[in-house]
């Protein structure tokens, strides 16, 4: 269908319905001398409404339907005894060149009898359809045009039934959160489900061996056992988080209760910077950067520390995660009342003492809560790990090693691919579930703590 | 014996003294112990930022120049033997014009366009050089013959004629002018053979060979077989739509739900549930964005695979509880008194939000947006999972064509075989994503600023 008409019509309407319904508010001022319910604008507004959405109704409808008709004329227009020699890719074909030869541009070799006047058959059908399509939008939206103007009396409620339209909108718009939710929900569920039909959950979800057969149509699938990603993944986390709590806490305590104003707001936004960077970034840096310098470093005092281990992810992970951390403690401290503080320093307390005694204590639960958010954020992270991780599904106890974690195996297990049929490409979706339960979970009760820590203090 | 007494007591107190003293000496030791660590550790923190930025930067600038060859190329009618090109106005229909076009391309492409590369290149050899074309060919990049072949199509006139043309240097030769590979290395290790890398030295001497602005990292797209014309122009597009269709889809949508959830929803267990359920996904990790992106997008809708549309609608999910908790975090910091006053003058409570409330709050949507926007223009993991880091050497002409986006550009081409040339081009692509991230953040910061002095 031609958009240009499409638009020009549907702008014509709308341009056409405001007017209609501004004046005719107008009309009844100046002449009736009547007192209106509702600004002109709304009569306007109330018009276009009207018009529109019986327009945009028929016109939707042709979009959906079209397609299947015009299909099935073209189908109707090549002759029988053509149609049953031909396979499906062969009908195809000579459809795309039916609808070629309508379009003017022509088939290179030669044309048959059939499908030139299928061509212009088809050519003088479309031309129907879509004027006749336009016309029937455009009288339907003619109709609902002047019912709506009939309607506009000094008493009609037009800004009460244009607000009713704007909350009907308002509301759907909120609804696409719950949609994402379910979406994510349902369909981690289903294609988990049907992981599920491949692979036992008890071999899934205890087994040690992660050793997918990546090789289509074997029977032989491999062997998926979660375990060694979970050991992974909580293994980066716990260096990730060995080096984002001390340096967080410390840079919020410091920022909030040492530093001077001018330090602060210069500090405070460069180490946001750091939550800025995009993680495929970091990942670069480790593989490149701090990869190489952990090895040499480990060369110098006798460690084997390998240039892509759970080491190097983990610290870079938890640089970070620094901001993040150093952020959400800095509105904890924050909240704790000052009289606390100054109770404090009338004993006698150093700064520090009181810091580390009544301060930390007092927000310790909003603090944890945090770590919490921190360490759910950590789990999820994918780009440092991919790079930086070696991706080595084993189950073993040294950092200093290369892991593979829950999101490597989801990204490796995935990528592009969506022939969804074998366990290979749908254990990712039950990996992504168990990542989902277990980053909701510990939000939820990350949030509850924060939540109850910031009511005792309210 | 009172004398006694009081010496005693003297004593006694000088005791305490001194043990409150020592005391308080060890605290206040320790007080300055506390604070050097608070300073260490934003000392630290800062040092990282800092690193990394100076790392990627002293890594990335070597790839902004590049080696290019000036040569002399003659179009020789006796290797370009085709008939002249089809004329559209000769042909009946267009489908005919085009396949009697696409014969003729097709014939000067079968044409051995390396000969007359050769021959240009060869009238530069100094004289009493001895190479062979093999090894000469392995001087300027594959696609050289390409590009020639390109501009004959474009200009058949040049048959004949002696132009002079810019031709990039291939990746090997680019390393070996900058130095990337050691030059001490023997033979064995060395991708360029003792005659080519001769050759260079003579080129870089006489200056046909010369190091220019690398403008391939930002005219072409990314190439697999020429390695040194791969460019970022395909993921910036790529990564353009994908920005347009998260702000065209997830500003309104997301200031639309912020309004309802904050000034027209009741208080319900719904409202509530809402609102939880936008603060989990607000910290649901992306990649499950991804799986939800290639589950429902790519096999239940059947969008096409590897469009921007789909990164784009699957950024927008992602980037929207940001925008619907800072737009409602906005609306809950507006005044009560402008309410109360919109609504006493008789305004009805739509016309108090989308009149008063809302402008007020614009600076903060706004900034909020940019930071949304910028995050998802950052995003690598869940494009990865709906087939956006297929390889794309086109720049893709609408939303629904195949794309990658810069991020996955930096993914793609730091696990490129080439070290010695892509890890460069890697920095230098991080550098312009950083570059990006910082104009956008900037502009955040700078529109807060102004608008809320105004308001």
């Amino acid at each position: 269908m031609n958009t240009l008409a499409v638009a020009g019509l549907l702008l014509v309407l709308l341009g056409l319905s405001y007017q209609t319904g501004w004046s005719r508010s107008r009309a009844l001022v100046t002449t009736g001398g009547q007192k209106v319910h509702s600004r002109p604008q709304y009569h306007g507004a109330y018009t276009a409404l009207w018009t529109m959405i019986p327009t945009l109704l028929v016109l939707l409808l042709w979009a959906w339907l079209g397609g299947e008709i015009t299909h099935n004329y073209i189908v109707s227009q090549i002759p029988t005894d053509v149609l049953q020699s031909l396979d499906q890719a062969g009908l195809n074909a000579t459809i795309e060149r039916i609808r070629a030869i309508a379009s003017g541009f022509g088939v290179a070799d030669d044309v048959a009898p059939f499908e030139q006047t299928a061509g212009e058959n088809l050519r003088n059908f479309q031309m129907l359809t879509n004027i006749g399509v336009l016309l029937v939008a455009a009288l339907c939206g003619g109709a609902a045009l002047l019912y709506a103007r009939k309607r506009i009396t000094a008493r009609l409620r037009a800004r009460n039934a244009v607000e009713r339209v704007i909350n009907i909108v308002l509301l759907l718009c909120s609804a696409v959160a719950i949609l994402t939710t379910l979406g994510i929900v349902t369909s981690l569920l289903t294609e988990a489900l049907r992981f599920f039909t491949f692979i036992h959950p008890f071999d899934f979800f205890f087994g040690t061996v992660w050793a997918p057969n990546n090789a289509p149509g074997s029977g032989n699938y491999g062997r998926y056992g979660l375990l060694p990603l979970l050991a992974g993944t909580l293994m980066i986390t716990a260096i990730a988080m060995l080096v984002a709590v001390p340096l967080g806490l410390m840079a919020a305590i410091y920022l909030s209760q040492y530093a001077p104003r001018r330090l602060r707001s210069i500090a405070k936004p460069l180490i946001e910077v750091l939550a800025g960077i995009p993680t495929i970034v970091f990942g670069f840096f480790a593989l490149v950067t701090v990869g190489p310098f952990l090895r040499d470093f480990g060369r110098l005092v006798g460690l084997n520390i390998n240039a892509t281990s759970a080491l190097t992810a983990g610290i870079v992970m938890g640089i970070m995660i620094i901001p993040f951390v150093s952020s959400l403690s800095d509105d904890i401290l924050n909240q704790v009342p000052r009289t606390l503080r100054d109770g404090s320093y009338g004993l006698g307390a150093t700064q520090s003492e009181t810091i580390r005694k009544v301060l930390l204590p007092a927000a310790l639960p909003g603090i944890v809560g945090a770590f919490l958010l921190a360490v759910s954020r950590a789990i999820g992270e994918t780009m440092i790990v991919v790079l930086a991780a070696g991706n080595a599904p084993v189950l073993r106890g040294n950092p200093f090693e290369p892991v593979a974690t829950i999101t490597v195996s989801i990204v490796n297990q995935l990528t592009g691919d969506t022939d969804f049929s074998g366990p290979q490409s749908l254990v990712g979706f039950a990996l992504g579930l168990t990542l989902f339960v277990i980053t909701l979970g510990l939000n939820i009760f990350a949030l509850y703590i924060v939540r109850r820590f910031r009511e005792q203090y309210e | 014996m009172a004398t006694d007494h009081i010496t005693a007591a003297r004593e006694l107190s000088q005791e305490r003294t001194r043990l409150v003293r020592s005391g308080l000496r060890r605290r206040h030791r320790n007080e300055a112990i506390f604070r050097g660590l608070g300073i260490a550790a934003i000392a630290l923190a800062l040092g990282f930022v800092a690193l990394l930025f100076v790392d990627m930067t002293r890594k990335g600038i070597p790839a902004f120049v590049q080696s290019n060859l000036h040569l002399e190329v003659f179009f020789d009618p006796a290797i370009i033997d085709v008939g002249p090109a089809p004329v559209a106005s000769e042909f009946a229909s267009p489908a005919q014009y085009q396949a009697a076009d696409l014969r003729w391309r097709r014939e000067l492409a079968l044409l051995n366009w390396n000969r007359i590369l050769e021959a240009s290149l060869m009238a530069k050899v100094p004289a009493g050089t001895e190479i062979t074309s093999r090894e000469l060919l392995s001087i300027p990049e594959t696609n050289a013959r390409h590009q020639l072949r390109e501009m004959f199509v474009a200009n058949p006139d040049l048959l004949g004629r002696t132009i002079a043309v810019d031709i990039l240097a291939s990746a090997n030769a680019d390393n070996w002018v900058k130095g990337n590979i050691n030059r001490s290395l023997g033979d064995a290790q060395q991708q360029l053979s003792p005659a080519a890398r001769t050759v260079i030295d003579a080129f870089e001497a006489d200056g046909t060979l010369t190091n220019g602005f690398a403008w391939a990292l930002f005219t072409n797209t990314d190439s697999r077989a020429a390695p040194a014309s791969a460019g970022l122009l395909g993921a910036f597009v790529g990564s353009l739509y994908m920005m347009l269709i998260v702000i065209v889809l997830a500003v309104p949508i997301g200031v639309a739900a912020a309004i309802y959830l904050e000034e027209f929803a009741p208080k319900s267990r719904l409202t509530d549930f809402i609102e939880v359920n936008i603060n989990n996904l607000a910290a649901v990790p992306s990649i499950v964005f991804g799986l939800l992106g290639a589950a429902v997008f790519i096999n239940y809708m059947h969008l096409p695979i590897s469009a921007p549309l789909v990164g784009g609608l699957v950024l927008t999910l992602m980037t929207l509880p940001t925008i619907i908790i800072a737009t409602r975090g906005a609306l809950l910091g507006v005044s009560p008194a402008l309410r109360q006053a919109a609504l006493g003058m008789g305004a009805s409570k739509t016309q108090m939000v989308f009149h008063h409330v809302l402008p007020v709050t614009l600076p903060s949507i706004l900034t909020a947006t940019i930071l949304g926007v910028a995050h998802a223009l950052g995003e690598t993991a869940p494009l990865l999972l709906i087939g956006m880091k297929a390889f794309v050497a086109q720049v893709p002409a609408t939303p629904l064509d195949q794309a990658t986006a810069l991020p996955v550009q930096i993914y793609l081409w730091q696990g490129n075989e080439n070290r010695n040339f892509f890890e460069p081009r890697t920095a230098a692509a991080i550098m312009v994503l950083l570059g990006v991230m910082i104009v956008l953040n900037g502009t955040a910061i700078y529109l807060r600023s102004r608008l809320e002095k105004r308001v």
